[in-house]
């Protein structure tokens, strides 16, 4: 098992874990029509990281002379002020950054504006935010689609059990732009409005920007009582199609499986699936978690808060949920008013006291790609 | 065969070797990769949707499978597919830019969009193959033998997994560089030197 040591998320609901933690809590979410960003010709549905803000606060952090993009001012960001609450140094030889992004600084591809047309590679983006702590360690990619920051954060685990490094800096991020938001238009994937996961009337899902930073060591030590640890982690293949969601759940039920092999369905108080909100994920999951025989456990989606925040969401949602049990809360899915997946699921609609010691966060994405983490409290 | 893998498969612009044996590819009017797909007598129709990333990786491992005797009908839990390049998907992904460059001409194609996803490559393989275990897909500069292996020696560390998939597969603007390997557990020691030697 590994050790959360700290952690932040840049988001549209705040630059810090516990400003996303509060305003998720109180059920609030930036999720709104955007019909001017990015000249696309049909409007959507999604979260933006104000830039005015996030160019505030990295000016007061940025030390260097170099030009950095939105997306890696905010991962820049986020690892800072997940440092901050750490005495780790970032620039020593046993720390490794792992990056978790599907498209980086795609955007760049449509008008690089100044910059070199190196920035399109997602390794240039890893090196320069590396670079920023003195890290002087070859950064690790991890590109899983949507599953990327789950397989992150497994990189991780394995890194750190083999002794290839005593810290790992995850950091999940993925910007929105003409291209990541007209492919999942031509997709007919999004909905029009705030998406509903696991609802009857789900119809698709909404896009969000994020950055989020784990910072994970090997030990307890000075770690207070009730620090979180990633016990358990794996991935498995749908072997079935590249963009469609499997039929059956089997890929999904296969990691699950592997996750839960040390422990019983009612020690776990919520999953935190992906619940895209797209007809046939949803119920593909309500498949998977009925075969694991977690169906009665409480289930919930983040989706309707932060939107998918595609590189960002297994970061993200990981912290969020970590927060969650550490307040002993399960938080409702944002926006579900009528239950409505193929196989049953217990998906609260009100936050709910919770007093078991650990959660499963799950995730599933295109090219067949399943994830799942089993998280614990210390205490 | 090699001492130290079961088998491996080598493609540039110009040669394909499989287990130090040099494939005669006839060139035709066609592209290099739809070549080698002719010449090694694959019959997949669905190759021909793929993008040429996803087209290269699976030629990789088709190559590298011809005789390792893995049953493709039968799904398959113990085998990790695992890919690393410099480019991701680079290469679709400005196919896709053009789809929607110019308001004037704005096509965006949800069959071009879904290759703009690196991983898409060990999602074909998958499913190709009916391979259940995990798949991964990390990007690195330059193709650097240790952390490949690290990559792969990560994959073993779930102990349901006897074989791993693994190839460096890159593919942009007309340049074709992969290395696919399969290896088996015991296999890993030697692993990282390996990768040295046959990706020279």
């Amino acid at each position: 098992m590994i050790y959360q040591i700290s952690h932040n998320i840049i988001s549209s609901l705040g630059f810090t874990s516990e400003d996303n933690y509060r305003a998720v809590k109180s059920g609030k979410t930036n999720l709104t029509l955007q019909d001017k960003a990015f000249s696309l010709p049909e409007p959507f549905f999604g979260s933006l990281i104000n830039e005015e803000l996030l160019d505030a606060e990295f000016s007061i952090i940025n030390t260097k002379s170099i030009r950095y993009t939105k997306f890696e001012k905010a991962a820049i960001l986020s690892v800072y002020k997940a440092l901050l609450q750490t005495n780790i140094a970032a620039d020593a030889p046993n720390v490794q950054f792992i990056l978790s992004t599907t498209k980086g600084n795609v955007h760049l591809l449509e008008n690089l504006d100044g910059f070199d047309a190196e920035r399109v590679y997602l390794w240039k983006s890893a090196q320069l935010i590396a670079e920023f702590f003195g890290n002087k360690n070859e950064p690790i990619v991890i590109s899983n689609a949507s599953i990327s920051g789950a397989s992150a954060q497994i990189t991780a685990k394995r890194m750190l059990e083999a002794n290839e490094c005593d810290y790992a800096i995850v950091v999940g991020a993925d910007m929105l732009s003409k291209f990541v938001v007209s492919g999942f238009q031509s997709f007919k994937a999004l909905s029009r409005e705030l998406c509903k996961p696991y609802d009857k009337n789900r119809v698709g899902l909404n896009l969000g920007e994020a950055a989020a930073t784990i910072i994970y060591g090997k030990t307890a030590q000075q770690l207070p009582a009730d620090t979180i640890v990633l016990a358990a982690g794996a991935m498995a293949n749908d072997a079935n199609h590249i963009s469609g969601p499997s039929r059956t759940g089997a890929g999904l039920f296969l990691a699950i499986q592997k996750t839960m092999e040390d422990i019983q369905p009612e020690e776990i108080a919520f999953i935190n699936a992906h619940g895209t909100a797209t007809a046939y994920n949803d119920d593909m999951e309500s498949l998977a978690l009925t075969s694991a025989h977690l169906n009665n456990r409480p289930i919930n989606s983040l989706k309707a808060y932060f939107g998918h925040t595609l590189g960002a969401a297994g970061v993200l949602e990981s912290i969020i949920s970590s927060l969650a049990i550490i307040d002993n809360t399960i938080l409702k899915t944002n926006n579900l008013q009528e239950q409505g997946t193929v196989a049953p699921l217990n998906t609260p609609t009100e936050n709910q006291h919770c007093n078991e010691h650990a959660f499963l966060k799950v995730l599933s994405g295109f090219g067949g790609s399943n994830a799942a983490l089993l998280f614990k409290k210390t205490k | 065969m090699n001492a130290g893998i079961t088998s491996y498969c080598r493609i540039t612009n110009d040669k394909v070797i499989v287990n130090a044996q040099t494939i005669d590819v006839p060139r035709t009017d066609s592209s290099w990769l739809n070549d080698i797909y002719h010449a090694a007598n694959i019959s997949y129709p669905k190759f021909f949707k793929m993008d040429n990333l996803a087209k290269a990786g699976f030629l990789g491992a088709e190559l590298t499978l011809q005789d390792v005797g893995i049953d493709k009908t039968e799904p398959k839990k113990n085998i990790a597919v695992v890919c690393c390049n410099r480019s991701s998907s680079l290469d679709d992904d400005t196919a896709y830019q053009q789809t929607i460059q110019n308001p004037a001409d704005y096509y965006p194609s949800p069959a071009v969009f879904v290759y703009t996803l690196a991983n898409i490559v060990t999602g074909e393989i998958s499913i190709r193959n009916k391979i259940m275990g995990e798949s991964a897909f990390y990007v690195m500069e330059h193709c650097n033998p240790q952390k490949f292996c690290s990559f792969v020696r990560g994959a073993f560390s779930d102990k349901t997994i006897d074989a791993c998939l693994c190839g460096w597969t890159e593919y942009n603007n007309g340049n074709c560089d992969v290395l696919f390997l399969f290896v088996t557990r015991n296999e890993l020691n030697d692993l990282e030197l390996n990768i040295e030697k046959l990706y020279r």
